[in-house]
């Protein structure tokens, strides 16, 4: 018996109105003492479901129908609600994706970890305070004896992780379910969170069930992977056989569609520059008479230029002030001071009436999908809207429009639906083709494809590089993501705390950053060791 | 913290110069001569220039503002017409029953609403959730008035077990205190509680589905606990703060109530003001129950420093 | 699959007429607004006419009188009794629908028009917000029905001041709901979008803003609805509502306040009429919030 978890023909039943019957079928997977498996798949694989199977916490309309999750030769699914009440936290403990909300906002974070100890053991309040300051020095974090009576709106977001994972283990269980841990961190603080997990696993023995959706994240911490697909498991195996021989093509097609981390050769682009931004500040909130505090500089000083036919990516972590600059090169905000200029028009402090009538030289495609397009007028009339603010008369527009539509790889008959009917990526392309209709000099992609899955992000990259090149557009494209950004961008600008702090051709950052921050930022992407991109790891 | 409770005092002055000044313009905008309409029906042209005089009607507006609210300020409200006593002294006298019917109310409710809302929440979509909202839905629906009045046909007319209408002092006896005010205070409580159920469960209902409820139970926590810890000790900022807002329910009930069982309050005298069109009762009256709710919310923000740690700066 | 190729609206508007609470609500609210419609019709003598010798007389009691045209006797019922000068309570109530529809409908849309429109400034201009929010705040700092009372008192007694008194109470939350609408919608990228597709502000609100406020400003003025009903019921009872001459349900139960004691169905048909009304608009009113409106129906 040397399986911490044995989930065997595991069904669970999806509501009678759902697009599928199972939310996950037949599914059959262990997890070894101290070993870390990653289940790896797309929104909708039924990850999450499995996780949330095992530890009894599936929402009330999902009811597993088939097979037994054993935890140590005991069947979860089988045990009483009160058996598993023990189990959970001192058998095995999960910790989630938020850690911005998953803890309660009104309770000191050791408070918090004692009330695991408070519930499954009979150790007096001070005990169980000193080994709550115990654990939380084990996860690293600073000055436990002060942190201990924080609150959690005190904590950083990585600092918050550590609370939920001193959390789990403070009764040190055997299975420790980690349910896309590190998706909502930012990537420096996301490697010291997989390093902490990995050296809890180690350390401690405890068998790690980890659900991703990242495949660098599975290459830099796996022991074995498991593939999931539309509630089904497509592939499993030990991490190099599943990263170096992928047998399936549904593995191969995602690692295929993680961007490589090594930027392809590109040609350096010359020409005028299409936009040119010199100086731009932008600061939020001011010195009154009562609130002399909370002055903050989102953007300090930025210059840039990009040429028709360039893609200029600004890189940072979240609140490096990338979006900041973005929209106010959009103009959905004033900037401070500064000057932006469109090939001879400034328009930094161009008033709004003036401004709208050469709003369409800079059109923007936002984050997410879901809220991109109103949800009451159909894509038809959405892709109108701004040409015809532009004198374009209706039919022409909508000529246009279903042109568009092909041109984004979609049908023309979309033109009559409503958003609700079309999926994230299709969205997405929507908006590209909204964008596209009033002829715009300038595209900005301000986190375009973050909210995509893999296979579905890898397609609208390659549609903005084929419209950039067609329409010999200067591209603004602002992410988080290093791989995406190697793999589309001609030049970067890195940004950190509102300020540039390294700039230049993509090769040339990637290949030999100057600055500290820089290579910090490199060395934290997950899983750099692994080639992917070519379908094949090195 | 101490910069918090100091913003949040600032806050209420504006809100309370609005209330002053919309008090004082009702009278000064409408059709008619604001001191004859002071003075009562039955005033002499004398009495009408003396207090045209006092107001100082033949100045600018902005100064008979000044007038106006340094003499409330310095609580002196004028004198009623009617009763032929200076206000202050008529709302001094009419505030304890007041006081008395809207603390038991407020004691009903609270000990009913909160766990009749959190029971709903918990149990959402169960048949003592549909019972409790079907409840809350007629209890708001139903004015205080008729509330009342049934109650007084079963209790007092049929049954014969309680006063029909009527106020002892505390003085008198707490016995009969209670024995007076227990109906009326019953029949404001249900709207009361209707609202204050129905803001519980959405509040504890939004709570139960946060991650950090998840957490909780992921650690192994028992569902009472769960809802104790955890469920009831966030929601308690929106519940408050609807206690809070809905003493404005309280006090348009409370003016209901006196009237129905013949409660000598600050209620009745609204009415009877009203009825016998004495002006300056009527503007000192709206201004005292303002006043009262604009501090009692004040009370509630101020509370959540307690609730909530994140409010501390 | 069919109901997922429907525009957003025909799918709100399916389940809104599929849900039960908008049917048994929405049913008995109709029901009264044809009684209130259809009072001459339905056995109804004049609700003003008064008759000495059949003064407080129980429900059900039967009686004749004499027609003044043509001298003949005819029997009459009092269904639910006569009132202190003998007018016939069933009547009164039946007319006393009127009163109370056209109070609850009118309040409710003038309140909804101007504080859409005060509420739409306030969200959009933010010049505009600090000044109109504040006074906003002020107008909710005095309880609805002392606004309600301090506006009455200055106008003679009467159905328009009634009204204008309700409506000055009611719109404060109106405005305060149409601005948190406009605000978390204009945050939305797709008016984003509609901003750099150079959009003009007056259409921009148009299209985007304001089909938005359109469900939670229906639930909300049903709710409007019913409290109107209630608090011109409580200014009629009172004494300080409409004047006497119109029947009214506050007005009949005010009436009726001296001999309860001994004649209680003076107050009780009308209070339970009146109950029976506000509870038809408050539970259509919920299964309206349900359907149409999930997300901003708590914030209320």
């Amino acid at each position: 018996m040397s399986n911490v978890l044995d989930v065997t023909g595991l069904t669970v039943r999806l509501p009678g109105s759902s697009d599928r019957k199972n939310a996950v079928e037949n599914i059959t997977f262990s997890v070894g003492a101290g070993e870390l498996v990653c289940v790896v798949g797309e929104s909708g694989s039924g990850k999450s479901v499995t996780a949330q199977a095992v530890m009894g916490l599936l929402p009330k309309e999902l009811k597993p129908s088939e097979g037994e999750t054993k935890l140590l030769g005991e069947d979860t699914l089988a045990a009483t609600p009160n058996r598993l009440r023990d189990l959970r936290g001192t058998k095995m403990a999960m910790i989630f994706q938020e850690p911005m909300t998953a803890l309660n906002p009104v309770a000191r974070v050791g408070e918090q970890i004692e009330e695991v100890l408070e519930i499954h053991t009979d150790l007096s309040k001070s005990q169980r305070r000193a080994r709550a300051i115990e654990i939380m020095d084990h996860v690293h974090l600073p000055d436990p004896e002060r942190m201990v009576d924080s609150f959690p709106h005190q904590l950083s977001g990585g600092q918050r992780q550590r609370i939920m994972i001193a959390m789990a283990l403070v009764l040190d269980p055997a299975l420790l379910i980690a349910d896309e841990p590190t998706t909502a961190l930012d990537v420096t603080t996301q490697a010291q969170i997989l390093k902490l997990v990995k050296e809890m696993q180690e350390r401690r023995g405890t068998g790690v069930l980890f659900i991703t959706h990242d495949f660098g994240v599975v290459a830099e911490i796996a022991d074995r992977i498991v593939v999931m697909q539309h509630g089904s498991i497509v592939e499993q195996g030990p991490r190099d056989q599943i990263l170096q021989n992928p047998t399936q093509p549904y593995t191969q097609m995602l690692m295929a569609s993680v961007p490589s981390m090594k930027p392809p050769q590109r040609t350096p682009v010359d020409g005028d520059p299409a936009i040119t931004v010199r100086g731009l500040n932008k600061v939020y909130g001011r010195t009154g008479l009562l609130s002399r505090d909370r002055i903050v500089h989102a953007a300090k000083d930025i210059d840039l230029d990009v040429a028709r036919g360039e893609t200029l990516g600004i890189v940072g972590e979240s609140g490096s002030g990338k979006s900041t600059v973005a929209r106010c090169i959009a103009r959905l905000i004033d900037p401070t001071s500064g000057t932006i200029n469109l090939q001879g028009t400034e328009i930094a402090t161009m008033r709004e009436s003036r401004l709208r009538a050469i709003r369409s030289r800079v059109q923007i495609v936002f984050q997410d999908p879901y809220r991109s397009l109103n949800p009451r007028r159909t894509i038809g009339l959405s892709l109108i809207e701004a040409p015809m603010n532009f004198g374009v008369s209706r039919e022409d527009a909508l000529r246009e429009a279903r042109d568009l539509m092909a041109l984004v790889g979609l049908q023309s008959d979309a033109l009559e639906r409503y958003p609700h009917q079309f999926s994230g990526g299709q969205r997405q392309r929507i908006c590209i083709a909204r964008a596209l209709a009033v002829k715009p000099d300038i595209l900005i992609a301000d986190e375009a494809v973050s909210a995509l899955d893999v296979s579905v992000q890898a397609q609208v990259l390659e549609l903005l590089d084929d419209i950039r090149d067609k329409y010999r557009l200067a591209m603004l494209f602002i992410t988080h993501d290093l791989r995406v950004a190697a793999q589309i961008c001609d030049r970067l600008i890195v940004m950190q705390n509102g300020i540039v702090v390294e700039q230049g051709p993509t090769s040339d950052v990637f290949a030999n950053p100057t600055q500290e921050y820089t290579q910090l930022l490199l060395s934290a992407a997950p899983g750099t060791d692994v080639e992917f991109g070519s379908g094949k790891a090195v | 913290m101490l910069s918090y409770l100091i913003k949040r005092i600032l806050a209420t002055i504006p809100v309370m110069l609005f209330v002053a000044v919309f008090i004082f313009l009702l009278l000064r905008l409408t059709p008619g001569d604001p001191a004859a309409m002071l003075a009562g029906d039955f005033a002499n042209d004398a009495q009408i220039a003396e207090i045209r005089a006092k107001l100082g009607l033949d100045e600018p507006l902005w100064k008979q503002f000044g007038l106006w609210i340094s003499d409330m300020l310095r609580f002196e409200l004028g004198e009623s017409f009617y009763y032929k006593k200076e206000v202050s002294e008529l709302i001094l006298s009419r505030i304890e029953p007041t006081l008395s019917l809207s603390l038991l109310t407020i004691i009903f409710t609270v000990l009913i609403a909160v766990p009749l809302g959190t029971i709903a929440a918990y149990k959402q979509g169960s048949w003592m959730d549909r019972g409790i909202m079907g409840f809350s839905v007629l209890g708001f629906s139903l004015p205080v008035f008729v509330i009342g009045y049934g109650l007084i046909y079963v209790f007092s007319v049929q049954l014969g077990w309680l006063p029909v209408q009527g106020y002892a002092r505390i003085a008198d006896g707490v016995g009969e205190w209670l024995y007076r005010l227990i109906l009326p205070a019953i029949a404001l409580s249900v709207i009361f509680v209707a609202f204050i159920a129905r803001m519980t469960r959405t509040s504890v209902l939004e709570v139960l589905g946060e991650d950090y409820i998840r957490t909780a139970r992921a650690k192994g926590q028992t569902e009472s606990r769960v809802l104790m810890r955890h469920a009831l000790r966030n929601a308690a900022v929106p519940i408050v703060t609807v206690i809070g807002l809905a003493i404005a329910i309280l006090i348009g009930g409370v003016v209901v109530t006196e009237s129905v069982f013949t409660i000598p309050g600050l209620g009745l005298l609204t009415v009877e003001a009203v009825l016998n069109r004495d002006f300056p009762t009527i503007q000192a009256v709206i201004l005292f129950f303002s006043v009262v709710y604009v501090l009692i919310n004040l009370a509630v923000d101020v509370s959540y420093t307690l609730l909530d740690p994140r409010i501390r700066y | 699959m069919a109901a997922v190729d429907q525009s957003p609206f025909r799918q709100t508007l399916g389940r809104v007429f599929s849900n039960t609470s908008v049917l048994i609500g929405g049913g008995l609210a109709l029901v009264i607004v044809l009684i209130g419609l259809l009072a001459p019709y339905l056995d109804t003598r004049d609700p003003a006419g008064i008759s000495p010798a059949n003064r407080n007389k129980p429900p059900g009691f039967e009686t004749t009188v004499r027609d003044y045209d043509t001298g003949q006797k005819i029997p009459v019922t009092y269904r639910m009794g006569s009132d202190t000068l003998g007018r016939d309570i069933y009547s009164r109530v039946v007319y006393g629908a009127r009163t109370s529809l056209i109070v609850g409908v009118s309040v409710a849309a003038i309140a909804i028009f101007l504080g859409t429109l005060i509420g739409l400034l306030a969200g959009y201009f933010r010049w505009a917000d600090g000044i109109i929010m504040r006074i906003m705040d002020g107008m909710m700092a005095i309880p609805a029905i002392l606004l309600a009372i301090a506006v009455v008192s200055l106008f003679s007694a009467g159905l328009l001041s009634v009204i204008i008194a309700i409506v000055v109470s009611e719109i404060p939350r109106v405005v305060r709901l149409v601005r948190s609408v406009v605000l978390s919608i204009r945050e939305e990228p797709y008016v984003e979008a509609a901003i750099t597709a150079g959009t003009p502000t007056p259409t921009l609100l148009m299209r985007h803003v304001l089909p938005n406020t359109l469900a939670p400003l229906i639930v909300q003025g049903t709710f409007i609805v019913a409290s109107a009903i209630i608090v011109e019921a409580i200014l009629s009872f009172l004494g300080i509502g409409i004047p006497p001459d119109i029947p009214t349900w506050g007005n009949i139960m005010a009436e009726g306040r001296q001999v309860f004691q001994l004649h209680p169905h003076n107050i009780l048909y009308p209070g339970a009429i009146l109950g029976l009304t506000v509870l038809a608009v408050n539970i259509l009113g919920d299964g309206l919030r349900d359907t149409m409106d999930p997300r901003f129906s708590k914030r209320v």
